[in-house]
């Protein structure tokens, strides 16, 4: 994770924090057992989903709906699954 | 070393609907305004509100604000204050109306009105008949809300202070507020922020139980710095439950599954509502289905291993009716409870859902509390509103939807006694006093310095499971006094708690560290009340003194964490302008 300075990663951890408890369990497991190891390309994704209203976050999640960025899906295909 | 100090006519902590709606009267009338948010305004927990705000705008049905009043003093089970419950009633049209002004975007019907749903509860003249009265923007009401009120904010120069916590709440040495303390979280700094009027809007507290709907975020701030800095909270024994959230998670599953023919079911297989409700069985009013299943599961015919939840089966529906009727259903039981429910019960428990309790104050939103004679005497440039604050309108009951609308009335409401207080009486700031910050610093150098104490997450489990099965939906007089026993020691380790990260730039631990220390004075105060009120009323059931007894106990309590005391209070039996409304039994 060198391209991502510590205080970056804290606030990104910060920023996982949502106004949705469904969105604040699936972000803790996520934080707990994968943010650690993510690639900074994924870093950036995973930051750019952070950018959605929680409501849009949320349907993304649950697979109501997609997101047309392929690196942005990995992610959320990572969400999805846990 | 001195702690900087910033200097604003009116400081707002909180962001979500009641904050933002303060502030709006506040910026609007050109005083300078700042709004304090641990998370970005639009993420506060109102984005999670769906069904609606209600109002009896009568668009689909005749309705009166009158008629909403009576549901809102039954809902109450006769513990709201009749003056602010009308005020809220009666203003409610202009509100939602309002906000259709600054664009919300409500469902419309054809002739281009708002369209109103039906929602439990709402009754047109005095109980006899249903009335659609809730107005909604699909299901997203509290989002559109929120972003409705934060673009409006920008407009009027509001500042916003994203990712600043609150910590403190300063008084001078007569009692009155005159700011808070903060820490900017990106920097780790504490700041005094100094004010002529503070506007405490920070959410409910529903972290304190282990099974919660509420997000993460809610940790009861407010009524901690309340607590800390020497007023008192009332009504804090009233929590509202909801009966179908995912054991383990929280997530709301909503009524609609039952309404379409799910089920509960015991450990024995038994569809147990049968027995307590004949009539109504699963679709007994909320309260009612809540107190049923704790009963079953302390009766000991809870399933699974620590036989603490019963099920929800909607397998016999067939899958065409769980995916076409119940959308999202089958989504959530698999995310949040591992199970599919084409093929198995989904684990189902009464979930704490909101906090009826808060941060006194009247229906102009000053904060009030006893002093000498004066039961309701004004903390000079201290104002609460929304579910931190009690006006109190929701009593021991709070009736679906009324809590968005108690954001915007209560918000508006509290701006307007802010600039008024401003402009009338508070020429200029009144002087800080020397130990300002001392409070806060020093909570931060106890973490700091910590050594040998217990991790926050620890504590904080013991606190959430100690307040579930102590204060949950079905009292008694046994189960609460060991409540009030433990979790008082529960509150003891929690000064003793550590963090590891002692880094100052966005640390974490630390903002969650010190969230505990809120919500451990929300817990406590819980149990106290919840132990104090020998009788059953709204929320409250209490198995030893199973009926409401409006001789003895119909008053507000008042809880005071530097002795962990109660007092109590009268409720208003004094409408604004119509007739008092007398108790009678809250039947269905
Ligand atoms: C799942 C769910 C569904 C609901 N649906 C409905 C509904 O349909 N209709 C209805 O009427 N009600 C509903 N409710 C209840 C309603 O949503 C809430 O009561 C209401 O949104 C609370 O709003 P608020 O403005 O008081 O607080 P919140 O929206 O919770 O905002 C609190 C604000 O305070 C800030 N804050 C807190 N502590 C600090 C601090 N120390 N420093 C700085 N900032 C701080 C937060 O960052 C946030 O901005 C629902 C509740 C839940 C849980």
């Amino acid at each position: 994770m060198t391209d991502f300075d510590p205080v970056e990663l804290k606030r990104i951890r910060w920023h996982s924090r949502r106004g949705l408890l469904e969105l604040d369990l699936v972000l803790e497991r996520f934080l707990a057992q994968r943010f650690d190891s993510l690639s900074p390309a994924e870093m950036s994704a995973y930051k750019a989903l952070l950018e959605l209203p929680d409501n849009d976050f949320l349907d993304v999640v649950n697979g109501k709906t997609d997101l047309d960025d392929p690196a942005i899906m990995q992610i959320v295909e990572i969400l999805r699954a846990i | 070393m001195g702690v900087p100090v910033r200097r604003f006519d009116a400081v707002i902590v909180g962001g979500g609907g009641a904050g933002l709606r303060a502030a709006l009267q506040l910026s609007e009338s050109g005083l300078k305004t700042a709004v304090l948010s641990k998370v970005f305004p639009t993420r506060s927990h109102t984005v999670a509100a769906q069904g609606g705000i209600s109002a009896s705008l009568g668009n689909v049905q005749e309705d009166h604000w009158e008629w909403h009043m009576y549901d809102t003093v039954k809902g109450s089970d006769w513990l709201g204050d009749q003056d602010a419950i009308e005020f809220m009633c009666r203003k409610a049209p202009e509100a939602v109306i309002e906000l259709e002004h600054f664009g919300m975007p409500f469902d419309r019907l054809e002739n281009g009105k708002i369209y109103q749903r039906p929602f439990g509860g709402h009754t047109q003249n005095n109980g006899q008949t249903p009335v659609q009265r809730a107005c909604a923007a699909a299901d997203r009401t509290g989002h559109a809300m929120l972003h409705t009120l934060y673009q409006r904010n920008v407009r009027a120069n509001t500042q916003f202070f994203v990712e600043w916590m609150a910590l403190d709440l300063i008084r001078d040495a007569e009692g009155d507020v005159v700011g808070v303390t903060a820490l900017e979280m990106e920097t780790g700094e504490v700041f005094i922020l100094h004010a002529k009027a503070v506007l405490f809007a920070t959410g409910g507290a529903g972290r304190i139980y282990a099974a919660s709907t509420n997000a993460f975020i809610n940790t009861g701030d407010g009524l901690g710095m309340c607590v800390r800095a020497g007023i008192p909270l009332e009504d804090m024994e009233f929590w509202q439950f909801h009966p179908t959230g995912v054991a383990g998670a929280g997530v709301l599953i909503t009524e609609g599954v039952r309404g379409e023919g799910g089920i509960l079911l015991n450990a024995n297989g038994e569809r147990f509502m049968e027995r307590y409700a004949p009539n109504l069985k699963d679709l007994a009013p909320r309260d009612f289905v809540a107190r049923s299943m704790e009963q079953e599961v302390l009766e000991g015919r809870g399933c699974g291993p620590n036989k603490d939840y019963v099920l929800l089966k909607l397998d016999h529906l067939g899958p065409d009716i769980i995916k076409q009727r119940l959308p999202g259903i089958r989504e959530i039981a698999i995310k949040f409870a591992g199970v599919d429910p084409i093929k198995e019960p989904i684990p189902v428990i009464p979930t704490c859902h909101y906090m009826m309790g808060g941060i006194p104050t009247n229906y102009r939103g000053e904060v009030v509390i006893p002093k000498g004679d004066n039961a309701e005497s004004r903390v000079n440039g201290f104002f609460a509103a929304g579910e931190c604050a009690c006006a109190s309108v929701h009593g021991a009951n709070r009736l679906g939807t009324n809590s968005l609308l108690d954001l915007v009335v209560f918000g508006k409401s509290a701006g307007d006694s802010m600039v008024e207080y401003i402009k009338n009486e508070m020429p200029t700031w009144k002087d800080l006093p020397a130990d300002a910050a001392d409070r806060s610093l020093a909570r931060i150098a106890r973490l700091d310095g910590q050594t040998n104490g217990e991790e926050v997450a620890d504590v904080r489990t013991a606190m959430q499971r100690t307040v579930q099965a102590r204060a949950a939906v079905f009292r008694n007089a046994d189960n609460l006094s060991k409540g009030v026993t433990e979790i008082q020691q529960v509150a003891e380790r929690v000064k003793r708690t550590q963090i590891k990260d002692k880094s100052k730039v966005f640390n974490t631990a630390r903002v969650e560290a010190l969230e505990l220390e809120n919500l451990i004075e929300v817990a406590v105060a819980t149990l106290i009340a919840a132990d104090a009120r020998k009788e059953s009323r709204g929320a409250h059931a209490h198995a030893d003194f199973p009926n409401r007894d409006d001789e003895v106990w119909m008053k507000h309590s008042l809880y005071y964490g530097d002795e962990r005391r109660l007092s109590y209070k009268p409720v208003h039996t004094k409408p604004l302008s119509v007739d008092y409304i007398p108790p009678k039994e809250r039947t269905f």
